[in-house]
């Protein structure tokens, strides 16, 4: 247990959050999982039972080699195979951005899951504002690191973007946080202030 | 490594999936490293078509190592100093389990007499050795190719047997090109007047030339277009006298990789009976687990409580990555836990059994995770 909770403190912010809020032994889908971090920790700390989708094979390599249930696969395509309400939670975490309908995605991702957590960068981030209007170019930095041209993230989108689409789609927010250099940041003026947010949604 | 080879029983006739009962089933199997106290650490180990009980051990027939030697032992991905590691040869089989080469009750070798076989039958014979040994629940049933297919057979229709399931480069279904395959190769072995309908047990030939066709021809569906070239392209066989060499204006094996499938196609009819390749074949083509359960390949692991982990690579044309995932999506629709991964490897099909890296460290992170 003590060792599942230090795993927990060395997660990336983000994920130290959606780990301290998901319940004892939930059934869990983490939709782009990476190398299993996340996965790992709530299943030594919190006794989940956790299943992964990631794309890339030398994460699911590494995930398998830690006794992780992860199947290689393309979020896009392969939710549509798992069944209504399968999960408790999904974990959509800095993913959105780079689905091809992320509208899609979060309807999926609340058909197999009760709730979701969805994190994801805020392109309306003062210093991608400032970036944008000083220079006219696309923004790289620090949590944006790579060029438009070669970038995953295909549908940058704000706090204010997410709010409005969740809305959209009927979703209730239940929670959310922000984060700035790592640290945790206050709910006012996140549009501006977060470098990444985090969501808690339910389905209405 | 050391192995123990053993020959069991079945204390009763098997019931087949035909309808029929095979009397006085023996099955060859060798086994190594200990078996716990608890029996809680034995993995079976299910061998591909032409393959047998000899997965670590040297294979007394081919002199050779056994076929899995790099994956199975101590300090090995299947690490034989944690696992009581058991591989049996199936039953349609040569390599010492009853098959058509075998005594029927009136004393002669069955020849086409043998029932017609299922992979279910050969996992139904697998289930009876594992009642015999007394191991209730298996740590692991694995397989590649045919093998997979036993263990997603037993997976489905022995849901309690084995705790674990790693099912590499297979499929839950022989697919229409599987089966034109085979059937070139049966029409190869029947076509050779050595066949004589099956019963060619006491006569001096047998029919070699057909096998060794048949054997060349799926020798080609293990192999990667990439592979091949890479390992032949177009390059000529040097002569007999080591002269560098030339299209000789006939039908001699002017080619290297024509010179390889010859040598593929003899040495495979040196070590295994050409009825014994008709009844597996066929057993593979019958294969469906969805036809076994309803038409619905989740509902038959609908009451599984196993962990699965699939492996395909990505230059295996004959049971490609498509395969897996249609069963991956079948599992996760059954709830069940799953892994999968499709590795790159250069070798086509015959990746499952040469030494791929990231192959080993996802049998080790599975087995022992």
């Amino acid at each position: 247990m003590a060792e599942g909770v230090d795993r927990v403190d060395t997660l990336r912010p983000d994920l130290a959050v959606i780990a301290a809020h998901v319940p004892e032994g939930a059934r869990v889908l983490d939709v782009g999982c990476g190398d299993g971090a996340l996965m790992a920790a709530l299943r030594d700390g919190k006794r989940v039972d956790a299943r992964g989708i990631e794309i890339d094979p030398e994460c699911v390599e590494r995930c398998v080699a830690r006794g992780l249930s992860v199947v290689q696969g393309d979020a896009d395509r392969d939710l549509t195979f798992y069944p209504d309400g399968a999960f408790d939670v999904a974990i959509l975490s800095q993913t959105l951005q780079t689905a091809a309908r992320p509208d899609r995605m979060l309807a999926e991702l609340l058909r197999v899951g009760e709730r979701a957590f969805v994190s994801f960068p805020n392109f309306a981030y003062w210093r991608m504002r400032w970036a944008l209007m000083r220079r006219g170019r696309m923004p790289v930095t620090r949590h944006l690191p790579v060029s438009w041209y070669e970038t995953a993230n295909i549908h940058h989108v704000t706090v204010k973007d997410f709010e409005a689409l969740a809305a959209g789609l009927d979703i209730g927010i239940e929670n959310r946080w922000f984060f700035t250099a790592d640290r945790e940041v206050g709910v006012g003026g996140a549009n501006w202030r977060a470098e990444y947010a985090l969501f808690e949604v339910r389905r209405a | 490594m050391n192995a123990h080879s053993h020959t069991y029983a079945l204390p009763a006739d098997l019931p087949l999936d035909s309808g029929q009962a095979l009397a006085g089933v023996e099955i060859a199997y060798t086994t190594c490293g200990e078996l716990a106290q608890d029996r809680s650490n034995a993995i079976l180990i299910c061998h591909a078509l032409t393959m047998d009980q000899h997965v670590a051990s040297e294979n007394p027939v081919t002199g050779k190592p056994g076929w899995w030697s790099h994956a199975v032992g101590p300090g090995k991905p299947i690490d034989t100093t944690r696992y009581h590691v058991i591989c049996a040869n199936v039953i349609g089989s040569c390599m010492g389990s009853t098959g058509p080469q075998s005594a029927a009750p009136d004393g002669e070798p069955y020849g086409m007499r043998f029932p017609v076989i299922t992979i279910r039958d050969m996992v139904r014979a697998l289930v009876a050795l594992l009642d015999g040994l007394g191991i209730e629940r298996l740590h692991a049933v694995v397989g590649g190719s045919m093998g997979g297919m036993q263990a997603l057979s037993l997976a489905a229709d022995w849901p309690d047997r084995a705790a674990r399931v790693l099912a590499i480069a297979t499929t839950a279904r022989h697919s229409a090109q599987n089966i034109a395959f085979h059937e070139v190769g049966r029409q190869a072995i029947m076509a050779d007047p050595n066949w004589r309908e099956g019963d060619y047990y006491g006569a001096n030939a047998a029919p070699d030339a057909g096998l060794a066709v048949a054997r060349m021809a799926a020798h080609i569906t293990y192999l990667s277009e990439e592979g091949l070239t890479e390992k032949f392209g177009r390059r000529l066989q040097d002569r007999p006298d080591g002269q560098p060499g030339v299209k000789g204006f006939g039908f001699d094996a002017d080619f290297q990789v024509e010179s390889y499938l010859r040598y593929q196609g003899s040495g495979f009819t040196r070590r295994f009976d050409a009825n014994s390749y008709l009844y597996i074949t066929r057993a593979m083509d019958y294969f469906d687990i969805a036809e076994e359960h309803g038409g619905t390949l989740a509902d038959a692991y609908a009451g599984s409580t196993a962990r699965f982990c699939l492996v395909s690579f990505d230059t295996d044309w004959l049971y490609p990555t498509a395969e897996s995932r249609h069963l991956v999506h079948a599992l996760n629709a059954a709830g069940a836990p799953v892994s999968f991964v499709e590795l790159s490897a250069p070798f086509g099909h015959d990746s499952f059994l040469l030494e791929v890296p990231a192959l080993d460290r996802v049998v080790k992170g599975f087995l022992d995770g």
